[in-house]
């Protein structure tokens, strides 16, 4: 056993710089003669931007320049591209409108970017801002997801009729019609999952730097994924060479799916450094977040589940719309596509599903990937119409689950939307949870909530996801414009020390701990021996970036490959060193050594020799020990669970009050467990904030964002939740992965949502009520309670 | 228009001419080059920017740099003291209770605060009191389980 290895509770090696304040944030960073960039962006839902003067703005205090849209597109600077195309069901390509860095001609949303004033400080750039004259013409604006497609609504994009981007479908429809034919039950709901915003805590940020003895460009900016960034941004936007672009995400406080995209900004500010002769930098005030950063989910769907008279599912029917705002944000086209259909089968052995997707543009900020992204959405839809029909069939919760549950026996399993799951045990973590929340006392848990006034409600919910999105060539079949791999390169250092470059990128998943002890096992070398190094495109060959858990799956696995070579030319080096032949030296706990005797050499004394190849296999090894690797996943991994929720709501008033709050994860094997279950406690709790409080709202005469800011859009706060019970099942690693694992960011935000609400739906049976859409606030549980229909927002 | 401000920081004299407008976050993170408080909202909400004046926690991102004039100033940069945590950052390393780290010097400030006016407080009371900070990513649960336990070492 080595120590800090695989399944140690190591504390983290990111920790001291961060809690004594030292951490570098991208607003920490400040460089030699930098000037700022404030962004005017449009106070119009929707308008026919018509001119743009600057000469007041010119002229204010500190004010170096002014750029627009019409200058960008002037000096041949394109549009941010869309990385994922979809088909619509008669085989043409999506809709794929420009989207200019700054706005051209018209607005589409609140906050689309509309000019640049870069000036000496902050403050006098947006003090010059003030003094822009913009020439809008209003236009009637469309944002309510079930509006757009309307006839008469406005339209978002010339040459998109109707506002639609994409009319997709997945799943057999003819299976799924004869399945219907001769059901014995039919469930059906009509829900929707509402709009979010990502919220992490560091608001963007960007600078941007020129450097030109080089003729070298440097982005720093808060992103998940700085390659990809490169790569868009240079090939697309710019057309840098990445040879001369380099991009660097220093520490990033949070990102949940929105530091993931190329935005406008990164784009400015790198080319504005240019133009200017010096750095720029750029900030987002919270504010500004809300109207910039991507948001998510935003789905109204009508499902249908059939059965048969035993509660046996045949199939399963979904139509749904999905908003995507006012322009492709960077991977918008496949969440609501192939991360969201595909994973409709859930845990169930359901054979026939069949789904279409129309996704439409509205004057509101893009929508993309938000943790979970597009899973949480197909979950929810699985586990509402499971928990409704399980109600309107009179059978138990579990039960119907039971009933339905691809066995482990059934393992690898084909599902009819394309996946194919390699392994999972729902039974047991059904099981075990159920246990861990003392299932068996909830009814009188519930008896002595009626005494106090309070309905108590149980909630369950399961949940299969498919993470780290491969092969490569199958995304790429699916209309993925890149590839999903992943590198890692373990360069030892003469004296015995490593550094280890992941193409993974950390903004809060712990890599710097998490990789090192992957090091610590694999390789023998002391934890405290172990640099990791993320976010640099300078440093690191090249990486995919962290999103869609794929960090540890794909990312770890890359560093396997690399760990792999590292001692299969250890190997050959001690061979030479030891005398003996290659087959007979073995490798562990980081000393290679003859198979039968006392001889060895420690992986220390292998790397000395290796940079000072005195005695050394020169004629067929070459010095060094630095060794890439590049991993393409064969398959997902396929993370799933239990989650057990209960509430208790308050009679008088319709306030919820989380009393309870269980999940049982299969993530395979586990690497650091304290790390793995402050992702689930935090993922949890994004659920539980869509499923109770938080909403992103938009206006539906004028097209304001009404929860612009944290004074309208509600966070959960510490007082909303109850400390969780939260437990993991080993017994069923991923079979495709060298480490078995399967990652767990997004788990907790998957299937927490569906759990609460069920157990707010189960609280209110008594009164009639069969679904209830996300953030059940109490005002919507007060007037379901009182038979009164909620307030037509939607 | 500037106006010039004194103070102490971390136990050290600081002065500057800051523009009257001036918060004191933008003068801890702009002169001071303290970054280590930090900026997640402009609502004065998230409390990513709390420090503590005369020992008390404030939102520095709703204070002003000239508020502060006269008094004493503690960061998140000034808890450590020769390369050892302070019991609530340690506590806060102990029990994992950051992830990204962004909400972090604030909590910590805020926690230490807390203690402060409550020596031991409940859980309830704790996720009462930690109502001006935003986490976004622990869930809060490992934050409370540090506070109980700093509230122990810290022997209240």
């Amino acid at each position: 056993m080595v120590e800090n290895g695989i399944g140690a509770r190591v504390r983290r090696k990111e920790d001291f710089r961060f809690l004594t304040g030292q951490g570098t944030y991208t607003d920490d960073m400040n460089r030699p003669g930098q000037a700022h960039v404030f962004l005017l962006r449009s106070p119009h839902a929707h308008a026919r931007l018509k001119k743009i003067d600057a000469r007041q703005a010119l002229a204010a205090p500190g004010v170096i320049a002014v750029i627009t849209g019409a200058d960008l597109e002037a000096a041949g600077v394109g549009p941010l591209p869309c990385g994922w195309q979809i088909f619509n069901k008669d085989g043409t390509p999506a809709h794929e409108p420009p989207h200019p860095v700054l706005a051209v001609g018209r607005v589409r949303h609140v906050g689309d970017p509309v000019a640049a004033v870069i000036a000496e400080t902050r403050a006098l750039a947006r003090d010059g801002a003030e003094k822009l004259v913009v020439d809008y013409d209003p236009l009637p604006s469309v944002t309510a997801t079930a509006q757009a497609a309307k006839a008469g609504a406005p339209a978002v994009h010339d040459g998109a009729p109707n506002n639609v981007c994409f009319d997709w479908h997945f799943g057999d429809a003819a299976a799924v019609d004869q399945a219907f034919a001769k059901a014995a039950h039919v469930t059906t709901i009509d829900l929707y999952n509402n709009r979010l915003v990502a919220n992490a805590i560091e608001p963007r940020a960007a600078i941007g730097e020129y450097d030109p003895a080089a003729d070298r460009h440097t982005l720093y900016t808060a992103s998940q994924n700085p390659h990809v960034i490169r790569l868009l941004m240079g090939a697309y936007v710019l057309k840098l060479p990445e040879a001369k672009l380099r991009v660097v995400s220093p520490d990033v406080g949070g990102g949940f799916g929105s530091k993931i995209y190329h935005y406008a900004e990164e784009a400015l500010v790198t080319w504005a450094a240019k133009k200017v002769g010096r750095p720029v930098k750029w900030t987002a005030d919270r504010s500004e977040s809300f109207i910039s950063d991507a948001q998510g989910r935003d789905h109204v769907t009508h499902a249908e589940l059939a059965l048969d008279k035993s509660g046996k599912f045949l199939a399963l029917r979904v139509q749904t719309t999905a908003n995507l705002g006012g322009y492709l944000s960077t991977f918008s086209t496949a969440i609501p596509t192939y991360l969201y259909a595909t994973l409709l089968a859930g845990l169930y052995t359901t054979p026939a599903i069949y789904c279409g997707v129309k996704a439409v543009f509205t004057n509101t900020v893009p929508v993309d990937a938000y943790r979970g992204a597009g899973r949480p959405e197909a979950c929810f839809v699985v586990e509402r119409l499971v928990e409704k029909a399980a109600q309107e069939m009179g059978l138990d919760k579990t039960e119907i689950r039971r009933k339905n549950f691809v066995p482990k026996s059934a393992m690898p399993y084909q599902t009819p939307v394309a996946l194919q799951y390699d392994s999972g045990d729902f039974i047991t973590h059904m099981e075990a949870a159920l246990k861990l929340a003392d299932h068996g006392g909830a009814e009188k848990r519930r008896a002595d909530a009626k005494k106090r006034g309070k309905l108590l409600g149980v909630g369950l919910s399961t949940y299969i996801e498919a993470c780290g999105i491969a092969p490569s060539n199958v995304a790429g079949a699916l209309g993925a414009r890149a590839g999903l791999y992943e590198s890692a390169e373990v360069r030892f250092h003469p004296t015995g020390t490593v550094t280890l470059f992941t193409g993974s990128h950390s903004h809060g998943q712990s890599h710097e701990t998490t990789f090192a002890q992957l090091i610590a096992e694999g390789l023998g070398v002391p934890i405290e021996n172990v640099e990791v190094v993320h976010g640099d495109t300078d440093r690191i060959a090249f990486g995919m970036g962290t999103y869609g858990s794929r960090s540890l799956p794909v990312g770890g696995s890359a560093i396997v490959k690399a760990m792999d070579k590292i001692v299969a030319k250890g190997k050959k080096i001690a061979a030479h060193m030891l005398e003996a032949a290659e087959a007979d030296i073995e490798f562990k706990n980081g000393t290679f050594r003859v198979a039968g005797t006392d001889k060895g050499l420690s992986i220390g004394q292998i790397a000395f020799s290796a940079y000072v190849p005195h005695n050394f296999p020169l004629e067929t090894v070459e010095p060094g020990l630095d060794e890439t690797a590049f991993y393409d996943p064969k398959n997902f991994t396929f993370p799933n669970g239990t989650h057990i929720c209960e509430v208790e709501v308050d009679e008088d008033t319709g306030a919820v009050q989380l009393t309870r709050f269980v999940a049982v994860d299969d993530f395979g094997r586990i690497i650091n467990p304290m790390v793995v279950e402050g992702q689930v406690h935090g993922g949890i709790v994004q659920g539980v904030g869509q499923a109770l409080v938080e909403d992103c709202i938009y206006d539906p005469t004028s097209g304001q964002l009404v929860t612009g800011s944290y004074m309208d859009y509600c966070m959960p706060k510490a007082d909303l939740v109850p400390s969780f019970q939260v437990a993991t099942n080993e017994g069923a690693p991923c079979t495709h992965n060298p480490l078995g694992v399967k990652g767990c960011g997004e788990a907790g935000t998957i299937g927490a949502g569906a759990a609460v609400i069920n157990a707010v739906v189960d609280a209110l049976k008594g009164f009639g009520v069969t679904h209830m859409d996300m953030p059940a606030t109490p005002e919507k549980i007060w007037r379901a309670m009182h038979g009164k229909a909620a307030k037509a927002a939607e | 228009m500037t106006i010039a401000v004194a103070m102490k920081v971390n136990g050290k004299a600081v002065s500057g001419q800051v523009e009257a407008r001036t918060l004191l976050v933008q003068f801890l993170r702009e002169n001071l080059r303290l970054t280590g408080t930090h900026v997640g909202c402009d609502t004065s909400q998230c409390g990513a920017c709390v420090v503590h004046i005369n020992g008390k926690a404030v939102k520095s991102c709703t204070t002003l740099a000239a508020q502060a004039d006269g008094t004493e100033v503690t960061t998140i940069e000034g808890l450590a003291r020769d390369g050892k945590l302070h019991p609530m950052q340690e506590a806060f390393r102990e029990h994992h209770a950051l992830q990204c780290g962004f909400c972090t010097p604030g909590m910590v400030m805020s926690a230490i605060d807390m203690l402060r006016r409550i020596p031991r407080p409940d859980e309830a009371t704790i996720r009462h009191e930690l109502e001006g900070n935003i986490c976004r990513c622990t869930g809060y649960h490992n934050i409370v389980k540090a506070i109980q336990a700093a509230a122990k070492v810290m022997g209240g």
